[in-house]
């Protein structure tokens, strides 16, 4: 994944250089916003990393330009102002996801594979990993050909889950995604409801498709 | 600017000027028309006199000629009165009458006009006004009757005296008025303006006098003193706030701090370190998780969030917030569910109450079972009542008891019962800063058994949040 950060905090900017460079990831770097818009129009990158503040062009015009100009390279904002508010205006700016700092590094890694992989597939209507069917329009979720009953919140959760399949899902992202809540709930909620579809979809089969990725979140995976 | 240079610039002198200049030429416009008419009146009826004497002495002469006219007006002229008579040869010498000189010319006109003249048997005394008609008979004699002006011009002299008398009391009055009213507003305003300026200063209790008169400037010192209450207690807030931000996190910071230096001291090999650094993390991660509950509590109650609202529903809030902690109040052996059958509109930050009732739902949980573990439940409740939207958790755990029900609601505090359970202590205070900013509050109720925390907000549709 080839990836462009826009920060000027030059500590920020060469951690997650370094960080995603280590998990096998390709990082340019630019150090204002100007720079980076400069970056943008001219290099072929998967996700776009952009800082809201920004010397010389502030990030939410940076990506508003790039809109402007009808390139859609996802972009995933950065910003010490995290209400609902503020994210809702990187959104509207043109921005695919928000994320408030600090951050931790495995939940922008996950939210950035996200991103990346969105803008490769279409939209399918049925998911399929492993032996597991989810057919988004009839709601119907099948595991080796036998149906499975899932209340309509369980049904959401596996359908996030499996739309990005093989990538890592934070609990932040799940609540955000799956609930539409933007705030922290301090305790294991999520996990209460992942061990629910778990018991149903994996309870009794050979080969477990829902994984625990410690430290980060969850992912659905054939594990062959 | 000097005193009077301030009082003449205010608006209610001004105003105070205007109204006198308008009310000074309606006076002006009024008397004039007074004047105007009764002089016309006067001339009316002079001429209309004057007309039909000459009709009169036209008769005369027809009937008797020249002598007889003569005879007639000699008659007449020997009345005393203000009318004048005179009848005068082709040549302009005099037959009869009362004139004695006249301005010349006057006896070639026809018609009306207005001449000076002098009385016959007062021929060096003053020159008077008279309005004359001049008739031309037919023999060429000249026939001129008239009337002194004498009347008419004191009317005028009346009038007029009275317009300069009216007109300097008016502007005499008013002025002196004007001053006074604006004294007295100045005086009131100044006052303000001093309070104000004392207040900018720094003292931030001052309040604007109020007059109790209940005008309008009392109703803009009333409104700018409950202004200023509020700012006082939004200064008062914020400094508590960071005094609280201060002081609370310095603890964690320092636990964490003493966490590091205990490692390098202690820790001797990788796996040992690796264990101190990752319990840093964790630390932080709390510290990080405190103080971003406590910056939302602030924005809450410094009103700053008052821009992110709109219609919600409250009920649909109480159902996903249900939904959601379902599964783990189920885990704990704890049965969850929400009665909220009817819309319960209310004007709000869908995500701010949603979190408030997260934190109370997530205490119920915490803290709520214990006393019968089989019958434990909570009750997530949504319902109009009245003009308010009460959204209440109960539970049947062990409860507050009522002395400590206002301190669990402060920032950071963790009552004795529930020192050993995980959390920050900021959930209550949270909720009470949503429920305020929103014009509402935060109650705590006893459930028998149990707590009832009730977050009541207005309904959407009634007065907004003061």
């Amino acid at each position: 994944m080839r990836l462009l950060i826009i920060e000027d905090d030059r500590d920020a900017a060469d951690y997650l250089v370094k960080a995603f460079r280590e998990v096998g990831h390709v990082a340019d770097l630019a150090v204002d916003g100007e720079e980076g818009l400069a970056h943008a129009l001219d290099g072929q990158y998967d996700v776009l990393i952009v800082d809201r503040m920004l010397p010389k062009l502030d990030g939410l015009s940076v990506i508003g330009t790039l809109r402007g100009k009808g390139i859609e390279t996802p972009a995933l904002i950065l910003s010490a102002l995290g209400q609902v508010d503020d994210r809702v205006r990187g959104l509207r700016a043109g921005g695919d996801d928000y994320l408030p700092k600090p951050y931790s590094f495995s939940e922008l890694l996950a939210r950035t594979e996200a991103l990346a992989r969105r803008r490769g597939s279409r939209e399918e209507t049925v998911y399929r990993v492993g032996d597991l069917e989810l057919d988004r329009l009839s709601h119907q979720v099948t595991r080796a050909g036998d149906e499975i009953v899932l209340q309509p919140r369980e049904f959401r959760l596996l359908e996030y889950l499996m739309k990005h399949a093989g990538q890592v899902v934070t609990r932040t992202m799940l609540l955000e995604n799956v609930w539409d809540y933007h705030f922290d709930p301090q305790t294991n909620v999520i996990d209460v409801h992942i061990s629910r579809l778990r018991s149903k979809i994996d309870k009794g089969f050979a080969q477990a498709l829902l994984h625990t990725v410690r430290g980060a979140g969850y992912m659905i995976r054939d594990s062959k | 600017m000097t005193a009077l240079g301030k009082l003449l610039r205010t608006t209610a002198f001004k105003l105070t000027l205007v109204y006198l200049t308008v009310f000074a030429l309606f006076a002006a416009f009024l008397l004039a028309y007074f004047a105007w008419n009764t002089r016309r009146l006067i001339t009316e009826q002079i001429t209309q006199t004057v007309d039909a004497e000459i009709t009169g002495l036209a008769e005369q002469y027809r009937q008797g000629g020249i002598r007889r006219l003569v005879f007639v007006v000699d008659a007449r002229s020997r009345r005393p009165g203000s009318s004048l008579y005179l009848v005068t040869t082709r040549a302009g010498e005099g037959l009869a009458g009362n004139v004695g000189s006249l301005a010349t010319g006057i006896l070639e006109t026809s018609g009306w006009t207005e001449t000076a003249y002098r009385r016959l048997d007062d021929p060096d005394g003053a020159a008077h006004h008279a309005l004359v008609r001049v008739f031309q008979l037919p023999s060429g004699f000249r026939l001129l009757v008239g009337r002194d002006l004498e009347e008419r011009e004191r009317l005028h002299d009346i009038i007029l005296a009275a317009a300069r008398w009216s007109l300097a009391i008016v502007i005499v009055l008013g002025v002196a008025g004007g001053f006074f009213v604006t004294r007295r507003v100045l005086k009131r305003v100044d006052a303000m303006t001093e309070t104000t300026r004392k207040i900018m200063d720094g003292d931030l209790a001052g309040r604007l006098p109020v007059a109790g008169t209940g005008d309008e400037l009392d109703r803009l010192a009333t409104n700018l003193n409950a202004m200023l209450e509020r700012i006082e207690a939004l200064m008062h807030g914020l400094k508590e706030v960071s005094d609280n931000i201060a002081h609370d996190l310095k603890t964690p910071l320092t636990r964490l701090r003493n966490r590091c230096e205990e490692a390098l001291r202690v820790a001797e090999d990788e796996s040992q370190y690796r264990a101190a650094l990752e319990s840093t993390i964790e630390e932080s991660e709390a510290l990080i998780r405190t103080f971003n509950a406590l910056l939302m509590i602030a924005r809450a109650e410094s009103g700053q969030a008052r821009d992110g609202m709109t219609e919600c529903d409250a009920a649909e809030i109480a159902r996903g917030v249900g939904e959601l902690y379902e599964p783990l109040a189920d885990d704990k052996g704890i049965h969850l569910k929400v009665e909220a059958p009817a819309a319960a509109p209310v004007h709000g930050n869908r995500e701010l109450i949603s979190q408030a009732l997260a934190n109370l739902v997530d205490n119920a949980i915490k803290y709520g079972s214990g006393m019968n573990g089989a019958d434990a439940q909570i009750v997530v409740t949504a319902k109009g009542e009245g003009d308010r939207i009460l959204l209440a958790v109960a539970d049947s755990g062990r409860g507050i008891p009522v002395t400590d029900r206002d301190r669990a609601v402060e920032r950071f505090v963790r009552l004795e019962q529930s020192r050993s359970q995980p959390g920050s202590g900021l959930g209550l205070s949270l909720a009470s800063a949503v429920a305020r900013l929103h014009g509402g509050e935060l109650k705590l109720e006893d459930n028998h058994p149990g707590l009832k925390t009730v977050i009541s907000l207005p309904r959407a549709g009634s007065a907004p949040p003061a």
